[in-house]
């Protein structure tokens, strides 16, 4: 919006890169890889939500003809898992299974008939346990045994209890303070591709391509369980059909192709069926949660308590970092001047709970936005206004501790305000309109292995004109191989499609660590700035010492003076984030180099004789910091609106008697192209100091404020809060005839539980504005 | 033993009766451009076209169709030119990972062969079986609209031509 002019390539709507191999259908997944002699793979997996396994015969299915492998647990007992501090998972489990859909077995075989029926012929004696479904009976003393053997009391997984500046005193000076319970139902990515690994095993050396959006933790994965060192692995990342967090863990199959292949020395491909999908999981958290927020009368809040319990699953996959999620961000959003956070997880006899597009902040940021439309409305004073009156200031840093640069909440509300008349809307019953905010990180701050090393690298290398960058950033159809291209050609003066791209394998490319938590524009970006800078500064060299200058020479030219001068052309640029974190256990998560923010109105009808909701239209501004691709910046802005807008009319994931009530795309309700209303997008440019070109993320950011804006246009429509995800017909007649007996107009959860959460730690509030040297200091 | 003409070629093959179009095409034919979500029919992405007319390739049979013209992904550029569709999809952004689309790109075809000029709500209506995930849907709506507009103007993109546009790619 500024200074765009400047650019050749940076803000201009460029097609992908890799576009045409996506129209084609030339565009190679895992799944279209056969390599010759290629064994398929068929996982067996746990009938029972909770049992121990007694004993596991699989000779039958090893005398079948064309198998050619059995492998069960005690072929790979070592334990692994995303999380440093939760290595609880089992590629195979041999003892004990933990939720239906447990891999416990594998057979390779010449073909995928022959390995499921050769699944169908292993013969497993289980001694049943009661399963555990709820946040309730986690809470609650085992009928028969704890689902894991840490954690604790009970099926607690992990407890945290935070306080920044003086809450009780915030609290004390309120002059109006309102409790609420929110629900969140859990829900899951859906990604189209369905997970898929083909392993080699080759001069001692395994290969594994994999529909991953992390190949270095794949790797790291790999190399443990398989014992293996990492020099001996080379995962790379196939072209990848969808993952929106749901390819964020290492899996099983990953594990499982590649010992069957270092067994068999052959060629080996998993491919997961639609409901082994629904059960490899990592999705939302159902999240349980209780706020309680105190205000003036002019509606500014002097304190905050946010209580939080989710419902893990059963093991632990990112579920520590989702838990401290869903406490991080309120603050980064409004300004809150103590603020105490209470947070707990719980693990379950389901399939385990993880990242999913927004990590653990779809959930407070549900409850929080509509706590505080509450709270106006308590008071008499306009909603938008109350919230616009405590949005945090740019270059701020908030009471815990999260370090605040550049910040278009009041330029996004702006628009959307505008755009969709909300102010002048018209005022009739079933038609409504609803506004929240939000805000993401560009990238966590911290990496999963607390190290000092890059958390993304880039090389580049120019021969005879050619321009080649490599990273090990993974392309998952967000566009970051387009990013990096657009990045170096800036730089150096060429076109996108100038630049061949080497990206997502171990063993050709510098790390980068994967696409999760919006980071790969910030990182990789600036990684590759900082190479694409190097190498122009070389070519630049070369030709003023031939007495020309660069602008006067092809790109051609250059680089053969240059490789003349130098010899062999490579350069290197890395991104390490600022050490922002706070000084207190548990302040890794929700600090980012650089927050997204978003505003959103969604406008709906609302027929209170079936509950019926038609979608009429979503207005939403997202503050990007600056748009690389704004094509791609608007794609995943209104696949964001798409998601949040599944997540709070029909998608979820529940349970009955232990088994997953749809473990298929028909029952397991997704919005079609019928369900889906018009967007109008705009792109907010605060230029981030710190981001490439100063951009921010777009890819999660904008789901945030979609779900709670839904939730408000029901009340405008109605007259009656929701305070559950997924708003359903069912719940919204359900309040409404509540109303009509004369009840409260809501339908939500009554109470939350008692949770035994530790002592409070206590910790005390930086000083609260930033000057820009102060900002890249700490 | 089957005989199939996919893409205007006719193949015959020995198969397993049970197995379906979709598995003959990807795994025999090696035609692994169409793609597969479910495998029961319920998420559009293995559409391909059987005598112009969409229909999920996991529940067909080869020897239902035999003698019949498929049409897959493949089929739908000429040469390295690609199909209108195809190109305006890569221009606006259509694909994000691409793994829908192919279905997509056939659906949309059988649509504008039989309405040039569709509606919005006539698009939602004809791809209303077939799940994307990635892009909501917005600029898959827009990019059938600029090839339905090309397509029925004969207007040329303004990109066609440009290297490393209207051309197929390696990657």
């Amino acid at each position: 919006m500024t200074d765009n002019g400047r650019y050749a390539v940076i803000g201009k709507p460029l097609p992908k890169v890799d576009a045409a191999s996506r129209v084609t259908g030339q565009a190679v997944y895992a799944d279209d890889m056969l390599l010759p002699r290629t064994l398929h793979c068929r996982i067996l997996r746990s009938p029972h939500p909770h049992a121990r396994i007694v004993s596991i015969d699989t000779s039958a299915a090893r005398r079948m003809p064309g198998v050619h492998a059995v492998i069960t647990g005690a072929d790979l007992p070592i334990k692994f898992g995303i999380l440093p501090v939760t290595q609880d998972e089992r590629a195979l489990e041999h003892e004990k299974v933990r939720y239906v859909g447990d891999p416990i077995a594998a057979v390779a075989a010449t073909d995928e008939e022959i390995a499921a029926a050769a699944c169908d012929a292993i013969a497993v004696e289980y001694q049943v346990l009661e399963p555990v479904m709820s946040i309730d009976a986690a809470l609650g003393r085992p009928k028969d045994e704890r689902i894991q053997d840490y954690g604790g009391p009970n099926n607690i997984h992990k407890l945290v209890a935070l306080e920044f500046g003086d809450v009780d005193g915030g609290f004390a000076r309120a002059d109006h303070v309102r409790e609420d319970v929110f629900f969140f139902q859990g829900n899951t990515h859906l990604p189209m591709e369905q997970h898929s690994a083909v392993a080699t095993y080759i001069d001692g050396k395994v290969t594994l391509w994999s529909s991953t959006q992390v190949v270095h933790y794949v790797h790291r994965a790999l190399a443990k369980v398989l014992e293996l060192p990492m020099n001996r692995i080379r995962v790379i990342g196939a072209a990848h059909g969808g993952g929106f967090g749901g390819k964020t863990d290492p899996f099983a199959h990953e594990i499982i192709v590649a010992k069957l292949a270092m067994i068999t020395g052959r060629p080996v491909k998993c491919t997961l069926t639609r409901e082994e999908v629904f059960y490899a999981h990592r999705g939302r958290h159902p999240v349980l949660m209780w706020v309680r927020t105190g205000v003036t009368s002019d509606g500014r809040i002097t304190a905050m308590h946010f209580k939080s319990a989710l419902d893990g699953g059963a093991y632990g996959s990112y579920g520590v970092a989702s838990t401290f999620y869903t406490g991080a961000l309120q603050t980064v959003t409004y300004d809150i001047p103590a603020y105490r956070f209470e947070g707990c997880r719980v693990f379950t006899n389901k399939p385990p709970c993880g990242p999913k597009r927004g990590h653990g902040t779809p959930q407070p940021r549900f409850a929080i936005e509509l706590h505080l439309e509450k709270i106006a409305r308590d008071l008499g004073i306009d909603p938008v206004e109350m919230k616009r009156a405590n949005f945090v200031k740019p270059m701020t840093r908030t009471v815990n501790w999260m370090r605040v640069t550049s910040c278009g909440l009041e330029e996004c509300t702006e628009l959307v305000m505008k755009a969709s008349g909300y102010r002048e809307r018209e005022r009739r019953s079933g038609r409504g309109m609803g506004f929240a905010i939000s805000s993401y990180l560009s990238g966590a701050g911290t990496a999963i292995y607390w190290n000092d090393m890059p958390h993304s690298e880039v090389q580049i290398k120019v021969d005879r004109g050619g321009v080649t960058a490599y990273c090990g950033a993974m392309d998952i159809g967000q566009g970051s191989d387009s990013v990096l291209a657009a990045v170096v050609a800036e730089e150096l003066g060429l076109q996108p499609k100038d630049i061949r791209l080497v990206t997502a394998d171990t063993d050709t490319t510098p790390i980068d660590l994967g696409s999760y938590s919006s980071r790969v524009t910030f990182m990789a970006g600036n990684a590759a700035l900082e190479a694409a800078r190097k190498m122009r500064a070389l070519l630049v060299e070369a030709v003023e010492a031939s007495g020309r200058k660069y602008e006067e020479v092809s790109f051609e030219e250059a680089s053969v003076l240059a490789e003349a001068r130098f010899g062999t052309l490579t350069t290197a640029g890395s991104y390490t984030p600022p050490k922002i974190a706070g000084p207190y256990k548990g302040s890794g998560v929700g600090p980012s180099p650089a927050y997204s923010y978003s505003a959103c109105v969604v406008d709906l009808d609302a027929d209170p004789r079936t509950g019926l909701i038609h979608l009429n239209k979503v207005w939403i501004a997202h503050d990007v910091g600056r748009a690389i691709n704004p094509l791609l910046v608007e794609g995943q802005v209104e696949g964001s609106v798409y998601m949040g807008l599944g997540e709070a009319l029909m998608e979820e994931q529940t349970f009955r008697k232990g088994l997953h009530k749809w473990p298929s795309m028909l029952e397991y309700k997704s919005p079609t192209f019928l369900d889906m209303p018009d967007v109008e997008t705009f792109i907010v440019e605060t230029n981030d100091p710190e981001g490439p070109y100063g951009a921010k993320e777009a890819g999660q950011g904008p789901l945030l404020p979609v779900i709670p804006a839904v939730n408000a246009a029901v009340f405008d429509a109605l007259g009656i809060w929701v305070d559950e995800v997924p708003v359903t017909p069912e719940k919204i007649v359900e309040a409404l005839r509540r109303r009509d007996k004369g009840e409260p107009p809501r339908y939500g959860p009554q109470r939350f539980p008692e949770i035994p959460y530790p002592p409070t730690i206590k910790v005390d509030p930086p000083p609260r504005d930033l000057d820009r040297a102060a900002a890249a200091s700490i | 033993m089957v005989a199939l003409e996919v893409n205007g070629e006719r193949t015959e093959l020995l198969l397993p009766v049970h197995k379906t179009l979709l598995e003959v095409l990807r795994e025999d034919m090696q035609l692994t451009g169409t793609k597969h979500g479910c495998e029961l029919g319920e998420c559009g992405t293995c559409t391909v076209l059987v005598d112009g007319k969409p229909e999920l390739s996991c529940l067909l049979l080869p020897i239902q169709i035999e003698g019949r013209a498929v049409t897959t992904v493949e089929g739908l550029a000429s040469g390295s030119r690609l199909h209108p569709l195809q190109q305006a999809f890569a221009e606006l952004g259509a694909a994000q990972c691409g793994y829908c689309t192919p279905g997509i790109l056939l659906a949309s075809k059988s649509l504008l062969d039989t309405n040039q000029r569709p509606t919005r709500d006539e698009i939602r209506e004809a791809l209303a079986g077939n799940l994307c995930r990635c892009t909501g849907y917005m600029k898959i709506l827009e990019a059938i609209e600029l090839a339905a507009e090309r397509m029925s103007t004969h207007s040329p993109s303004p990109l066609a031509g440009k290297e490393g546009m209207g051309r197929i790619s390696d990657r």
